[in-house]
């Protein structure tokens, strides 16, 4: 599903270079459940960030489901981030004066779909996350719990190949990171590729497979 | 993918933030008003004077004869000269962009009606001179002198309205005798066109004035009217050329400046016309000047509402938006404050123009007789403006949008995303 062979990053600020991640090689079959953990610094999100072609790498070569992710094009990029990626933040990133039903609607609307259909579309999601009954409320109207569980609908609805969560639990309290993790797992046994960035333990126990990185290379990658 | 999907997006867009929208759009607003009511003034002080210009024919020359001050070809100085059928046949004949000529023959006389009387100048006329002139005619207000008139010697006259009104105190006039001096004249017309300068007139048939007046038949006033003279230079050299004519044809130095008066209403025009060209062209200028502040402001709004939704527009690319949509829906954005906003303005700029219009046309017609000197008159603005200035202000709307818009394409959705 994914091979990432020798990436390298730097990034260039002016005077100083931080060259973040030093020749990451990782094949990732489908269906997985990943962890990546480091210490800040360590190039996880950086790592997590060029999964989701929301960055670009200097060297190597990325492959995402046999097609090359390499000096694409922002419309490619666009394209292949709708329609293979879904992306779940910290701050949930939410736009606040859309209510819940057309956060999770656009990505459909990115790949024209009619209004009408994307809102039923949406509905199911909403309701599949157990949220049905706030589709028209506003992010600032929700609790944490609630806005994660829109955000995982909205990268979810266009059906992608991979999620990628980005510490996803570190803005809700421990009952509901509970409750969010429940989520995750049964959407990854249902067949979804799942990778989570993350520094708190009992999130990465969760999941089936374990990375550390440290210093921008991988220490290891355990498997349960 | 412009479809309704994308005009929704937009106005939520615009909808979310009303003040910043609406104070954007007012300085396209008044950018536009601006423009259209300059616009208008200029056109209304150009038709004002340029109506006051037709009611002579524009293209006219006159021409009186004076004293001569030098002396030429044998003959002394200080000689007074006159125009007899001969010049008005020269000016016919060598002065090929002349069209209609007519002498006229100007005189003091009193007019008596019953009880009433008063001093009035009196021209005599050939029928040419309401061509040049071109007096007013009401409906039942008769006729101007005609050739049966001067071939019979008739001893009828028009008169202008005020002559009738002082003499015959609301009667009507048509048909009855006034006492010209120690004549019975027929009144066959009134004029009711308001002469601004000069006396009130009555008009004979340049024939009968010459019997009664001038049996020498000799004259001291010339008009005509002039085609194909449409620079300044051509009526100067005109000029010259007439004035040389008049001295072959009159016996006087050419280099006399008091034998013969000169007064190209032509030239007048064409010189009008140039300041008024100026005009537009200036009050454009400032029209233009002030749209362009207008739009400035609302690219200056556009970068402040990009920088602002740099977090949303992260979002949205990080879910899959492609560059042209963003692009779009920033220009488009633009495109419909522009538009909407310079609309209100064009309809608040006609609307005022028309208004002034429409005042000046009532008070006008409520003071007929002294519709005479208008400087201002129909401010307003031609259709075809208004088709220019919506092209202008879609054309304005994409130019506010587009440095913007590439702003927003550049944004890196990771780092959009770290904001705030």
């Amino acid at each position: 599903m994914i091979t990432l062979k020798n990436i390298n990053k730097t990034y260039d600020m002016g005077q100083a270079s931080l060259h973040v991640l030093k020749g990451i090689d990782l094949h990732i079959d489908k269906g997985e459940y990943i962890s990546i953990m480091g210490a800040s610094g360590s190039g996880k999100s950086t790592l997590l960030n060029i999964l989701g072609i929301l960055d670009n790498y200097d060297t190597g070569d990325y492959y995402l489901n046999d097609t090359l992710i390499k000096n694409l094009s922002e419309k490619q990029a666009a394209v292949y981030r709708n329609e293979m990626i879904g992306f779940v933040f910290q701050s949930f990133n939410l736009i606040n004066f859309k209510n819940a039903l057309e956060n999770v609607a656009l990505p459909l609307y990115y790949k024209n779909v009619s209004r009408k259909k994307r809102n039923i579309i949406a509905m199911e999601y909403l309701d599949q996350m157990g949220i049905k009954d706030w589709a028209y409320h506003l992010p600032n109207e929700m609790s944490g719990g609630q806005k994660q569980r829109v955000a995982i609908a909205r990268a979810i609805i266009s059906k992608p190949k991979v999620l990628l969560a980005d510490e996803p639990t570190g803005a809700l309290d421990s009952v509901t990171t509970v409750e969010m993790m429940k989520v995750l797992t049964e959407l990854n046994s249902n067949g979804l590729t799942t990778i989570i960035v993350t520094h708190e333990k009992s999130v990465a126990d969760e999941t089936r497979s374990i990375i550390h990185l440290k210093d921008g290379l991988i220490e290891s990658f355990e498997k349960k | 993918m412009f479809t309704i999907n994308t005009i929704q997006e937009i106005i939520a867009s615009l909808r979310h933030n009303k003040l910043r929208t609406v104070l954007t759009g007012l300085s396209v607003t008044w950018g536009i008003f601006i423009l259209i009511v300059l616009l208008g003034a200029g056109n209304g002080l150009k038709n004002g004077v340029t109506s006051n210009f037709s009611e002579r024919a524009s293209n006219m020359v006159q021409m009186w004869s004076g004293t001569s001050s030098l002396p030429y070809d044998g003959l002394k100085s200080n000689r007074s000269l006159q125009f007899a059928d001969k010049q008005i046949s020269d000016v016919k004949t060598e002065l090929k962009e002349t069209a209609e000529q007519t002498g006229v023959i100007d005189k003091q006389a009193t007019f008596t009606y019953k009880s009433e009387y008063g001093s009035y100048s009196i021209k005599g006329v050939n029928p040419t001179y309401n061509d040049i002139f071109k007096l007013k005619f009401t409906d039942n207000g008769g006729r101007f002198v005609n050739d049966l008139d001067l071939k019979e010697n008739k001893k009828v006259i028009v008169i202008d309205k005020k002559v009738e009104d002082v003499l015959f105190k609301g009667e009507t006039s048509l048909g009855k005798y006034i006492k010209v001096g120690n004549i019975m004249f027929q009144v066959i017309g009134v004029n009711s066109k308001a002469e601004r300068w000069g006396g009130s007139n009555g008009y004979i048939p340049f024939t009968t004035a010459q019997l009664i007046y001038n049996p020498d038949k000799k004259f001291n006033n010339m008009a005509f009217t002039v085609k194909g003279l449409e620079t300044t230079e051509q009526n100067n050299k005109f000029n010259d050329k007439l004035k040389g004519k008049m001295a072959t044809s009159l016996r006087f130095d050419p280099k006399d400046t008091r034998a013969l008066w000169v007064w190209n209403a032509q030239r007048d025009y064409v010189e009008t016309m140039k300041i008024f060209g100026g005009i537009t062209i200036f009050v454009s200028i400032i029209g233009i000047f002030t749209l362009i502040a207008g739009i400035v402001g609302v690219s200056n709004i556009m970068l402040v509402s990009v920088k602002e939704r740099t977090r949303e527009i992260g979002i949205r690319k990080a879910i899959g938006a492609p560059p042209a949509s963003i692009l779009r829906s920033i220009i488009i954005e633009s495109i419909l404050i522009t538009t909407i906003f310079g609309y209100i303005g064009m309809m608040l700029g006609i609307g005022l123009t028309e208004l002034i219009n429409f005042i000046l046309v009532q008070s006008a017609a409520q003071n007929p007789s002294d519709a005479g000197m208008s400087i201002f008159k129909n401010p307003t603005v031609e259709l075809s403006y208004v088709l220019i200035s919506t092209s202008i202000l879609i054309i304005a709307g994409v130019i506010a949008g587009y440095m913007p818009a590439r702003r927003a394409v550049r944004i890196k959705p990771i780092e959009a995303m770290r904001e705030e």
